[in-house]
Parts: structure tokens; C-alpha cells; sequence
């Protein structure tokens, strides 16, 4: 079960509405290698995993991605919720707002809605462990860019506090592929273990 | 500028913060005596902080506050996260 803190994990006030800047944040919401989609990755890759450390690791950091999506949510609402009807005309956030109005949705920069194909629950340790390791980088390229293309104080501390948590799962998640490499069969030099697999003959 | 109530839910991100980055350490490292270590002194520090604010503000930060619930139920009031200071 979870519970909810009435508060975000770093705190978002934005004082100067943005529409371009929205329209490019959504892509860590709803783009495919956003928050949504990596606490998705996470939590359901839980279930497929031999080792106790793995399992705590998804949880703990799916939970903690959860917290990052209503960061960004926060960033977006703030940024478009005091939008007049002239501030959007002409903006690349126009099309969005035909579709959703000022509200928020998980779409990625390129407009196109999320979707379950951004993740993988493959069933296998080193097949997952792989995904998330590449999750992260993405996810830490993503803030790079978006850093790159802001311009505002108030915007920009959130984002590289977001980085920073994309750079240090990625350390986690490459302790717990130790952890997994390990404990590989001993005659077994390549990183893959018959073991692994629970779908057996009789 | 914060004002004193703000100053106090900082403090109690901050060690929050602290607790869930070590939890994640542990994750990988259950053997490690000095981060269990450092996990109970945040721990203790965090009950306490938000002990403090719970009897002082009478609003909640979590669903399982420690004050006593009053009527208007307080935890609908604004703002919610997400919307800063507005």
C-alpha cells in the first residue's frame, strides 16, 4: 500500500508563467523516458525478481519516481494555470491546449500520449536490471537538454535536483546488477544463469 | 522569505530526504552499521520535527498525524502541494 505526504519531495515555486516551457517539462510526465513511466517500470518489475536487495531497490526508487511525477506535474500546473487566452495563441503549446485545456496529462514533448510500450517487465533480473540502468541515463539526458533550453532560477533548481536522483539510482540500480552478477553460477562466464528462469519443463 | 512554518517544513523535507537516501543505500548495503546508524538518528530527529509541527500548525503532513483530528477536518486546506504558494 502507499500513503501520501501532503508535500512534494523539493519544493516548486514558480513565479513567472511559461506555456513553451510547459510544453517541453510534460516530456518528464508523460514522454518515454519520464517519471511516469519509470515508477510504472519499477513497481511492476517487482514481482519478476529473485533477490530481496532488488526488490526493496524497486520499490523504494519506483516510489520516489512517483513523488518526481508530481514534481513535474507541479511545474507544468504552475507554469500554465494563470495563462491568458493571447499568451497561448502562436505558442508551440497551442495544440496541447485544444486537446486538454489547463490541465495536466502525460504526454511527451513530441505530443504523443504515454504509453505502456515505454516500459518492459521482461521477467528476467539481467534483462530488467539492464532496462533500468538505461532508464536512468535517459531520463538524465532528458534534464540535461531541458536545462539547456531554461532559462529561469525558479525552474531550473527543481530540474537539476531531479538529475542529480536520476544519477544516483543509476548508481543503485548498478549495485543491485553486482549484487545479481555475483551470484551468477560460477561456471557460468557470461551474464546469464539458467537458474533465473522459473518457467520450467515438469 | 520563509516564515517560520515554512522554515519548519524544509527541515522536515530535508531529514526526510536524508532517510529515504539512506534506505536506498541500505538497499544494496544491509550490512552497513554506520548508515543504520545514521537512518535512527534521522529517524528520531524526523518524529520529533514533525511532532512539533503537527501540535503547533494543527494540520497535517501525513494521513497518521499524532495530534488529535478536530473538526473542520484541516486536511482538505489549501494549499496542496502543487500549487506553491497560491
Amino acid at each position: 500500500m502507499w500513503q501520501y505526504d501532503k508535500r512534494l519531495q523539493y519544493p516548486i515555486k514558480i513565479k513567472n508563467a511559461n506555456p513553451k516551457y510547459a510544453q517541453i517539462i510534460i516530456s518528464q510526465y508523460g514522454g518515454p523516458d519520464g517519471e511516469l513511466g519509470a515508477s510504472l517500470r519499477y513497481l511492476t518489475q517487482r514481482y519478476g525478481m529473485p533477490y530481496n536487495e532488488v526488490k526493496g531497490m524497486l520499490t523504494d526508487i519506483g516510489t520516489e519516481e512517483l513523488a518526481h511525477m508530481e514534481m513535474i506535474c507541479a511545474m507544468v500546473h504552475q507554469l500554465t494555470r494563470n495563462l491568458k487566452e493571447d499568451e497561448i495563441k502562436g505558442t508551440p503549446f497551442e495544440n496541447y491546449f485544444v486537446d486538454h485545456t489547463l490541465s495536466v496529462y502525460p504526454v511527451a514533448a513530441s505530443s504523443t500520449p504515454w504509453t505502456a510500450t515505454y516500459i518492459q517487465s521482461k521477467g528476467d533480473i539481467l534483462a530488467d536490471l539492464h532496462e533500468d540502468l538505461a532508464a536512468e541515463q535517459k531520463a538524465r539526458v532528458t534534464y540535461d537538454n531541458l536545462i539547456r533550453l531554461i532559462d529561469d532560477p525558479d525552474i531550473l533548481e527543481p530540474l537539476k535536483f531531479l538529475r542529480e536522483r536520476e544519477i544516483v539510482h543509476y548508481q543503485r540500480f548498478g549495485e543491485a546488477l553486482r549484487l545479481t552478477t555475483d551470484r551468477l553460477d560460477s561456471k557460468n562466464f557470461y551474464a546469464f544463469n539458467p537458474n533465473f528462469d522459473k518457467c520450467k519443463r515438469k | 522569505m520563509l516564515d517560520e512554518k515554512q522554515e519548519m517544513l524544509k527541515k522536515i523535507s530535508a531529514v526526510d530526504f536524508s532517510i529515504h537516501d539512506i534506505n536506498l543505500f541500505l538497499d544494496s548495503h544491509p550490512q552497513n552499521i554506520k548508515a543504520i546508524e545514521l537512518l535512527n538518528s534521522y529517524r528520531k530527529e524526523r518524529s520529533d520535527l514533525i511532532n512539533d509541527y503537527e501540535q503547533k500548525y494543527g494540520d497535517y503532513i501525513t494521513h497518521v498525524g499524532d495530534v488529535k483530528a478536530k473538526v473542520p477536518w484541516s486536511w482538505i486546506d489549501g494549499p496542496w502541494p502543487w500549487e506553491g504558494d497560491e
